[in-house]
């Protein structure tokens, strides 16, 4: 990790049953596009984009992983946060 | 039988019965005529390098494909049938794979630094992220890499051209035998032509068994080789309960199974029977059994299991999937939908329970370093009025249009109830003023999930209609107990008798103050706490609609009287394992049922 990605940390545990499954990674994927900088998303020191849906599953997030949002810009900090609660609500689920 | 006929295998060859093992992914019984969708063509993928000129040309190709896929999903989503519009959510999620850089920018990539063809390069982009799939322990999750499969397969199909057996053309009612069916292909299913599913992929949490479970048909999934051994017309026996699939059963088979689809069916008829019927104890007192939702289109699963109206709409949906705050008129065609659908049966809107961090701009940038005592629900709106009044406005007109009560969030004090009423009159005399349709003689009630709350509830009881219990959060404050902390969670439980005391008492006061009281946690919707809920004194359970059917049958097998008694002798217990003892010895066979 670069040195700017370690400032905008926020983890959260995931609730749903089912994990961190498609239709939820596709709400994170569609939030952080728009991020200005990239949005990571991070398990177990693993480290993926998440704005790519597959990158997301591919990490195979069942339910009670932690996992950690970084943001690479300030200016992001807001998505991060809106991305953290929507994932801290069950993804509306 | 064609006994003469040479080509022919001799016939005890030919239909000797076969057992195959899969397994039961929706429940039920089904015999009948086998039709087999098979997606040849695909599985072949030719390789071939173009030359540095026509790279362009490729890759226009790619992305003309990926194109022609998410505009025929688009199409498939908007023709979906009503009885599993639920859940076209993952063909959307489809349409945005189709996009995802993993699959997409990889391909394009690969095209031009390797100079193969489209095809080519899609599947070991595929071919690539389903490695990554292979290590992931959790077996719903695994199967995710099925998605990615169906999502290349479509655009595979738009490059190379393949035919597809259109499944929305069958004529006749069939068991369906394919090798996969995608979410796309399942739902253009007639429903009416399909009497079970066989696949030789997929599993329980497989999409096609959500599918076969919501329209009720058996289905057996991840067969293996069903699409090689089974051939079109056979006759097919379904048991989607052991995961069993025959073919060319004997005689005796049949007769068997005839009489065992039969017993099957009189059971679910019982059951769907009971979901409707009211919930009414042996000694004749009747409950109101209601839903639990977050989206209008929620609605339709409680009303199929036998909901008696909305006992909890969660509205923070709306607020959470975007970066700005939702308008009013946005807010009340959502809510009007679901109370339309559900008149004259009550809908209990609750309003906004979100914490601060929902922020629109920089300007809130404040961290709480203790989210569940800090600024969210009533206290977030009576902080935000600009925010809350547009949700009122929203909850009042929607009320024009069936039976609407509120539920506030939260409440701690009685100043909070009276600050969220004097907003509410403003709404309803600027609804007044600018001649807008509205009604506000409607209930207004409020959550019971702080501590304080239960103690002062005669207090708060003289400004509300009626008392939701919101089990999760008081069982959370009370206790001390964040569930969300693996090293605490085991602590937390309804049956704590504090938590019985605590409920005990606001239903003395609801009795005492002449007001109903609700319960819309989650110890509502397990057929487990029943007796101790009705011994109680609750007047209304809500619960995520699944639960309904178990809730109300309980109901119905239990007597008031009973269920006072006991509680009685429950409320004396002095720990959480005391009562669970109790609970089982009294009621333990009815749960075995």
């Amino acid at each position: 990790m670069n040195k700017g990605s370690c400032s905008l940390l926020k983890s959260v545990i995931i609730k749903n049953e089912l994990g961190l499954h498609a239709r939820a990674a596709a709400k994170i994927a569609t939030l952080a596009g728009r991020a200005k900088d990239k949005i990571w998303l991070i398990k177990d020191g693993e480290k993926v984009d998440a704005s790519s849906i597959i990158d997301i599953l591919s990490l195979g997030c069942s339910r009670g992983t932690e996992i950690t949002f970084a943001a690479e810009s300030k200016t992001d900090f807001d998505l991060l946060r809106n991305i953290v609660i929507m994932a801290e609500n069950g993804f509306g689920e | 039988m064609d006994l003469g006929n040479n080509f022919n295998m001799p016939d005890n060859e030919t239909n000797k019965e076969i057992r195959l093992n899969g397994v039961g992914a929706s429940p039920g019984i089904c015999i009948g005529k086998a039709y087999l969708v098979d997606k040849e063509g695909v599985e072949v993928v030719e390789k071939y390098f173009i030359d540095r000129k026509n790279l362009d040309g490729e890759t226009k190709r790619f992305k003309a494909a990926v194109k022609n896929a998410v505009n025929e999903l688009r199409s498939i989503i908007e023709n979906v049938p009503d009885e599993v519009r639920r859940h076209t959510g993952i063909l959307e999620t489809h349409v945005a794979l189709l996009k995802d850089k993993m699959l997409y920018d990889k391909t394009i990539e690969t095209i031009k630094n390797e100079r193969v063809n489209a095809e080519w390069a899609l599947k070991k982009v595929v071919d690539d992220i389903k490695v990554m799939f292979q290590n992931i322990s959790d077996s719903y999750l695994k199967e995710r890499s099925d998605d990615i499969t169906h999502v290349s397969d479509r655009i595979m199909k738009f490059l190379i051209g393949s035919e597809d057996v259109n499944i929305g053309e069958i004529d006749k009612r069939v068991i369906l035998v394919a090798k996969d069916l995608s979410p796309a292909d399942a739902s253009q299913i007639q429903l009416d032509k399909i009497m079970g599913f066989i696949t030789d992929r997929g599993g329980k949490t497989s999409h096609t068994s959500i599918i076969a479970r919501t329209l009720e048909v058996p289905a057996v999934l991840g067969v293996g080789n069903a699409t090689k051994t089974i051939n079109n017309d056979d006759t097919i026996i379904i048991d989607g309960t052991t995961g069993v699939v025959i073919i060319h059963p004997s005689g005796q088979t049949l007769a068997e199974y005839k009489k065992l689809k039969t017993r099957h069916e009189e059971h679910k008829a019982y059951l769907s029977r009971g979901s409707h019927l009211k919930a009414e104890t042996l000694d004749g007192l009747s409950l109101q059994v209601m839903g639990n939702i977050e989206l209008p289109e929620e609605v339709v699963s409680v009303l199929d299991h036998g909901g008696d109206g909305i006992g909890l709409y969660r509205t923070e949906f709306q607020y959470l999937t975007r970066s700005d705050f939702p308008g009013e008129d946005e807010l009340f065609d959502k809510y009007k939908d679901v109370v339309e659908v559900m008149a004259p049966r009550p809908v209990t809107i609750r309003t906004l329970d979100i914490n601060g961090d929902k922020a629109i701009s920089s300007s809130n940038g404040s961290d709480e370093a203790n989210p569940a005592l800090g600024l969210r629900a009533i206290r977030y709106c009576l902080k935000r009025p600009d925010i809350f009044r547009t949700q009122l406005r929203a909850i009042l007109r929607a009320a024009a249009f069936g039976n609407v009560r509120i539920l506030v969030p939260m409440i701690s004090s009685l100043d909070e109830i009276r600050d969220t009423k004097k907003l509410l009159n403003e709404a309803a005399d600027s609804l007044k003023k600018e001649r807008k349709a509205y009604n506000k003689n409607i209930e207004f009630g409020i959550m019971i999930e702080v501590p304080s709350a239960v103690i002062m509830a005669d207090v708060m009881a003289q400004e509300a209609d009626f008392f939701s219990i919101g089990t999760n959060d008081l069982i959370q404050y009370t206790l001390a107990i964040d569930r969300g902390n693996r090293e605490v969670a085991h602590l937390y439980h309804p049956f704590h008798p504090a938590i019985l005391r605590m409920i005990k008492h606001v239903t003395d006061v609801g009795k005492e103050k002449g007001i109903k009281v609700f319960m819309c946690g989650e110890m509502a919707g397990d057929p487990f706490n029943v007796p101790i809920l009705l011994g109680l004194g609750i007047d209304e359970l809500s619960m995520n609609p699944q639960s309904i059917p178990a809730v109300k049958n309980m109901i119905r097998s239990l007597k008031v009287e009973d269920t006072r008694r006991f509680t009685k002798e429950a409320l004396k217990q002095t720990t959480t394992m005391d009562v669970i003892k109790l609970v089982e010895a009294s009621f333990g066979e009815m749960f075995g049922k």
